[in-house]
């Protein structure tokens, strides 16, 4: 009696690790067949539409919802007033420093608004159309005040206040010295000594994570408890925070992520939108769900990077570098959210980048801002170091008249010094930087474009041509808890995974790591088929349901193959350790002379004796033949928690065409080859290198969120808010070296945000090196052919861009995707 | 978003469209492609109480010869005309420039009356329009009459369309002689509006360039001919030193906007760039 095909015990399937396995969960997503939170209808549901400010800082004189609430099928209107008491505060996990600022950061605005698309008020209706209508007869009276735009400004002398009730507009300043944390020499004395000092002063623009699924919740009134579906990376996470807001008991409340179309760090947050809903749902005990529009999310959901960076660093005139140096102003926008100050802290240690640098001192800033709060963005703090430092690099190599390559060969870690403890202190796991750019120079030919670019420049060619590097290295596997909590972050590192053996040999598998477009349920199918010998297909994988998967810690940071693929290797494991105890019962004989191969125990040296550990699923079920004392379950559950990160590396090249005419630059070859250690499925983690390029390519070429001086945000839509397409991006030749990291068990470093962290540098430096010869030596990003016409022609950086968004749509700026229209901003007055 | 609450009407003829929009009165719209429509309406820019929607009425669509024009309806879709012989044989100009608006999608509902009607100074045929003296025929309650592109394009997204007047036809002329056609497009990404966009359309006469008709896009609130560089073209040698200095004049009396992706002086770098390219192009000769 077998519930599985009998299969000889010696041929067992072919290693699914390693395999470029097709997504098994990608028909259903592609499809939308499948459960997107805004998919949702329940009976009697009520739809919530959002009434957000014009203005970046203003007092709320009044708010007049007369009209509203009598509105056809409006069911209540409800502004700070009616929630001031219950609403709490928009935690924040990373208290950077003991006396950091928190401004607090209510879910609607009270007395008053800090940035535009703030909400004011919040509509309850019985459809989602009858809402929007009725956020136009929310009445509401502002007394307008000084807005905060400028980092620079605003920790300046005598600056105006981006809060009314702070006396400051800098959140916290956090420094790390190598010199005084004894993982380096004392840093200006290594500066006094240098032959060559460069400074620079480098500018991360804001960007928006523009994930493809918009935001949605839906929150479900039951009894006593609740049940929240949301559009986001982090439901273990949420039911934590929103029970400690609310004051909902924790166990009274259910979180699902159901399938979610991407976040890139941006639904890696507790939004101010899922708390109204579910105070909503707690005040009028119904359903309720809000769907923001896009306008909405690209002015109220969390933006990322937004920092100016200045560096300095030192060397002696043989290129050996003596130091480093970085003082950041961090713009955290109006408020704090999650993790909104520990994104340049995680940055804090990537500065060195793959360096042997003796000294470093790293000084930090937040600053607040009358602007849409910062937080995580794919790479989170790592994209703006890596980027400092492979820009501040090709500047040094200028200044010392070398080889940019060169440069860095003399300074990077060598293949034979890791483990490597770095001036940061981070202790780098392994890698071989000379081989990995070998190969990268190879793949792009190298040889032949620098030849070219000699040619283009001899004969003074219109479109000249460049090349830039990026020889990047990264922490991922987020993270060790014991790190996390020196930092100290709110929370710990670990990951869960527990494997469920069903009776007829199928499997489930449920990780606390919850998906959001990356390809979990493929991966860990693959794994889980190799450790248990079953065959992929028979492998489930559950996730992002808190009454499913009870304990967890999500996805960001590169850390769910890393940390929750390990668990699951882990209990995959403990699973076949507790089958060898039934499989040695039913065999009759000793635990120690069975051998698992491909899914099946057998006695050593007695062929034809065998049983799949499928088989010892049901008779694990059945239970009725069992050894004595042991429980009937050969389910397990795993805890991982990483004793240190992991450090993908790689090295990118871009080869850029410049056309000096137009300022136009376009990218003619880009190569790179990347070490993310053991590969579980070269298709995911081509697909990973791919979108991550797109991302850090766009953040040179494309991307920028824009402020005027009113602080209305006028990329307020995809036309001005450039996200390439793939008609805009170049082909990609990608290869991998592997050296696997030793610190889990599958070898696996993290691939989610290494292309993001790479790329940026690499194509600014490409565009550099084309214009170079014509005294151009820096370039704001993104790159826009006006900018790049400008340096060349002009002199200088590019400089600032018009503010105002372009004319397509009549001019996309309406009140209700951006501002406030005044004299002074770009919206022009008259709108 | 979603739009204001409107009324909808879907007529099957000129006629029956015409008597819709009266009855709708001032707050009527017409609604054609949608693809400029339907997201203003969506961002609450317009909100009009009737709309009128074209796409039923099948005597707009399509494109024909009439004696030494070509007529191109106004509901005719933009992949229509992007593949339709007439247009490649007597406009490729035309045909060249649709390929370059936004994407396969938008262009398989968008059409190209829509586009002219619509007027958007980043738009990329009404320069088109222009280059090539189109004749817009327009048809109100007191019948049609046929207005010159010069007078149509009246100012930032308005044209000489009365509010109770539907376009239903446009009129190219068909060019009599060696023609060469170029449009040279600016954008930043693939399915983005023009930044700087020149349409030229250039007749060659025993290696001299006898005509050159040179359309801006986005060089001012409403599409402009480069006149200055016409005329320095008009008889000129069909060589690089020529175009490059007649080139020179293009952003001679244009009036363009600051923006995100340029500033005015930037643009009118462009349109002395592009235009010289376009030209080149249409010219036949090597730049
Ligand atoms: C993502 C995207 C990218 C785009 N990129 C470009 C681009 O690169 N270049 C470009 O040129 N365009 C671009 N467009 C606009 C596109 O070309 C539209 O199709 C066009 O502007 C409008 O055509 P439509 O048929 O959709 O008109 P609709 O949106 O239906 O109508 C537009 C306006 O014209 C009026 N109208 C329409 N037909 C008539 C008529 N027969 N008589 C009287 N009034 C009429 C309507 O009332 C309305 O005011 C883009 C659009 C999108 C959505």
């Amino acid at each position: 009696m077998t519930a599985v095909e009998d299969r000889p015990a010696t041929a067992g399937p072919a290693k699914e690790v390693g395999q470029a396995r097709r997504r098994k969960e990608d028909a259903r997503l592609i499809t939308g067949k499948t459960t997107w939170t805004d998919n949702l209808v329940l009976p009697g549901m009520l739809h919530l539409a959002v009434v957000r400010s014009p203005f970046a800082h203003a007092k709320i004189l009044a708010v007049d919802v007369e009209a509203a609430r009598s509105a056809p099928n409006v069911v209540a209107v409800l502004t700070g007033q009616d929630f001031k008491e219950e609403q709490g505060s928009i935690p924040c996990a990373w208290p950077v420093t003991p006396d950091m600022v928190n401004p607090g950061h209510p879910s609607v605005a009270v007395e008053e608004v800090n940035h535009v698309g703030e909400a004011v008020a919040v509509i309850v209706a019985r459809s989602k159309a009858a809402a929007q209508d009725a956020v136009e007869l929310v009445d509401v009276d502002y007394h307008p005040l000084p807005v905060v735009v400028d980092m620079e400004r605003a920790t300046g002398a005598n600056p105006d206040l981006c809060h009314d009730h702070l006396d400051t507009n800098e959140s916290f300043r956090w420094i790390f010295d190598a010199g005084e944390a004894g993982t380096g020499q004392n840093t200006d004395e290594a500066f006094a000594a240098a032959d060559v000092v460069v400074r620079r002063r480098f500018v991360q623009q804001r960007l928006i994570p523009a994930f493809m699924e918009p935001r949605a919740t839906v929150v479900q009134p039951q009894g006593d408890g609740y049940t929240m579906w949301s559009s986001t990376q982090v439901p273990h996470i949420l039911r934590i925070m929103l029970a400690m807001i609310t004051g909902v008991p924790e166990h009274k409340l259910r979180v699902i992520a159901p399938d979610v179309g991407g976040g890139f760090g941006g639904k890696l947050q507790v939004t101010p939108e899922e708390v109204l809903t579910l105070l909503v749902a707690r005040k009028l005990g119904k359903p309720v769900k809000w769907t923001e529009t896009r306008s909405e999310s690209l002015m109220s959901a969390h933006h990322g990077r937004d920092q100016i960076q200045h560096i300095e660093i030192a060397a002696d005139r043989e290129g050996n570098v003596k130091g480093l140096k970085v003082h950041l102003l961090a713009d955290m926008g109006a408020y704090l959210r999650l993790v909104s100050p520990g994104v340049p802290i995680l940055g804090a240690f990537m500065f060195p980048g793959i360096y042997k640098f003796p000294a470093y001192r790293f000084d930090c800033q937040g600053v607040f801002t009358n602007k849409t709060p910062t937080d995580a963005y794919r790479g989170a703090g790592r994209p703006e170091a890596t980027f400092a430092i492979e820009r501040i690099m090709d500047e040094l190599a200028v200044e010392l008249d070398m080889d940019p390559l060169e440069l860095r060969r003399k300074n990077w870690i060598g293949a034979q010094e890791f483990p490597f403890t770095t001036v940061a202190g981070l202790e780098y796991d392994s890698g071989d930087y000379d081989e990995a750019t070998r190969q990268a120079l190879e793949l792009l030919g190298y040889d032949e474009l620098r030849a070219e670019q000699q040619r283009r420049r001899e004969t003074n060619d219109p479109v000249q041509l460049g090349i830039g590097f990026s020889t990047f290295t990264e922490m991922c596997g987020l993270a060790p808890s014991r790190v996390l909590g020196s930092h100290p972050y709110g929370a710990g590192g670990w990951e869960h995974a527990s494997i469920r053996m069903l009776p007829t040999g199928k499997v489930e598998v449920v990780t606390g790591s919850t998906p959001h477009g990356q390809g979990h349920e493929t991966a860990w199918s693959q794994l889980v088929a190799d450790e248990l010998g079953v065959p992929f297909e028979d492998v489930e994988v559950l996730h992002g349901d808190t009454a499913i998967s009870a304990r967890g810690l999500d996805t960001y940071g590169s850390r769910s193959l890393v940390v929750g693929g390990a668990a699951v290797v882990n209990a995959a494991q403990k699973v076949v350790a507790k089958a060898r105890t039934v499989a040695a019962h039913l065999l009759e004989a000793s635990e120690e002379d069975l051998q698992f191969e491909g899914g099946t125990f057998s006695v050593r040296g007695t062929p034809g004796t065998g049983v799949s550990i499928q088989e010892l699923a049901l008779a694990t079920f059945a239970a009725h033949n069992f050894p004595e004392g042991v429980e009937p379950s050969l389910d397990a559950d795993a805890t991982f928690d990483p004793v240190n990160f992991s450090f993908p590396h790689g090295t990118h090249v871009c080869a850029m065409e410049v056309d000096t005419e137009t300022g136009r630059v376009s990218i003619r070859k880009y190569a790179c080859v990347d070490d993310v250690g053991k590969i579980v499925n070269p298709l995911i983690v081509e697909g990973q290198v791919h979108g991550g390029l797109a991302q850090g390519i766009a953040q040179a070429l494309y991307e920028e969120a824009v402020y005027d001086a009113d602080g209305n945000l006028t990329t307020g839509t995809f036309v001005d808010y450039l996200v390439p397409s793939a008609a805009d991006l170049p082909h990609f030749d990608t290869a991998n070296t592997v050296h696997e990291a030793p610190g889990n068990p599958i070898g696996a470093k993290g691939v989610g945000e290494a292309g993001c962290i790479a790329s940026t540098p690499a194509v600014v430096n490409a565009a550099l090196d084309a214009v170079r010869h014509l005294g151009v030596s820096d370039i704001l990003m993104p790159l826009t052919p006006e900018r790049v016409w400008r340096a060349i022609h002009q002199g200088g950086d590019g400089g600032d861009r018009a503010t105002a968004g372009t004319n397509a749509y009549g001019g996309a700026q309406t009140e209700t995707t951006t501002g406030v229209s005044t004299p002074e901003s770009s919206l022009g007055g008259d709108r | 978003m979603i739009p204001a609450a409107f009324e909808y009407v879907r007529p099957s003829t000129v006629d029956e469209a015409l008597r819709a929009l009266a009855d709708g009165g001032e707050d009527a719209k017409i609604l054609a492609g949608g693809q400029s429509l339907i997201p203003v309406m969506r961002l609450r820019l317009a909100a009009p109480s009737t709309v009128v929607d074209l796409t039923r009425v099948s005597e707009l669509r399509g494109v024909r010869e009439d004696g030494d024009a070509l007529v191109i309806g106004a509901m005719t879709t933009h992949s229509d005309v992007v593949s339709d012989p007439l247009i490649a044989q007597h406009a490729p100009l035309i045909a060249q420039a649709t390929e370059t608006v936004a994407d396969r999608q938008v262009r398989h509902r968008g059409t190209f009356g829509g586009a002219l009607a619509h007027a958007d100074p980043a738009g990329d045929l009404p320069a088109v329009a222009l280059a090539l003296d189109a004749e817009f025929v327009l048809a109100g309650a007191g019948g049609r009459r046929t207005v010159p592109a010069r007078e149509f394009f009246v100012d930032y997204l308005t044209t000489a369309l009365a509010e109770d007047e539907i376009l239903v036809e446009v009129r190219v002329p068909k060019l009599a002689g060696q023609w060469g056609m170029h449009y040279e497009k600016f954008n930043r990404v693939a399915q983005a509006w023009s930044i700087v966009a020149v349409a030229a359309a250039v007749r060659r006469e025993d290696g001299h360039i006898a005509e050159a008709r040179i359309g801006l896009t986005n060089m001012g609130p409403t599409p402009l001919r480069a006149t200055a560089t016409e005329q320095a073209l008009a008889g000129a040698t069909a060589g690089a030193d020529a175009i490059a200095g007649a080139a020179a004049h293009a952003a001679e009396g244009t009036a363009p906007s600051d923006d995100l992706n340029a500033k005015a002086d930037y643009r009118e770098h462009l349109a002395r760039v592009l235009t010289r390219r376009a030209v080149t192009a249409a010219a036949g000769i090597q730049g």
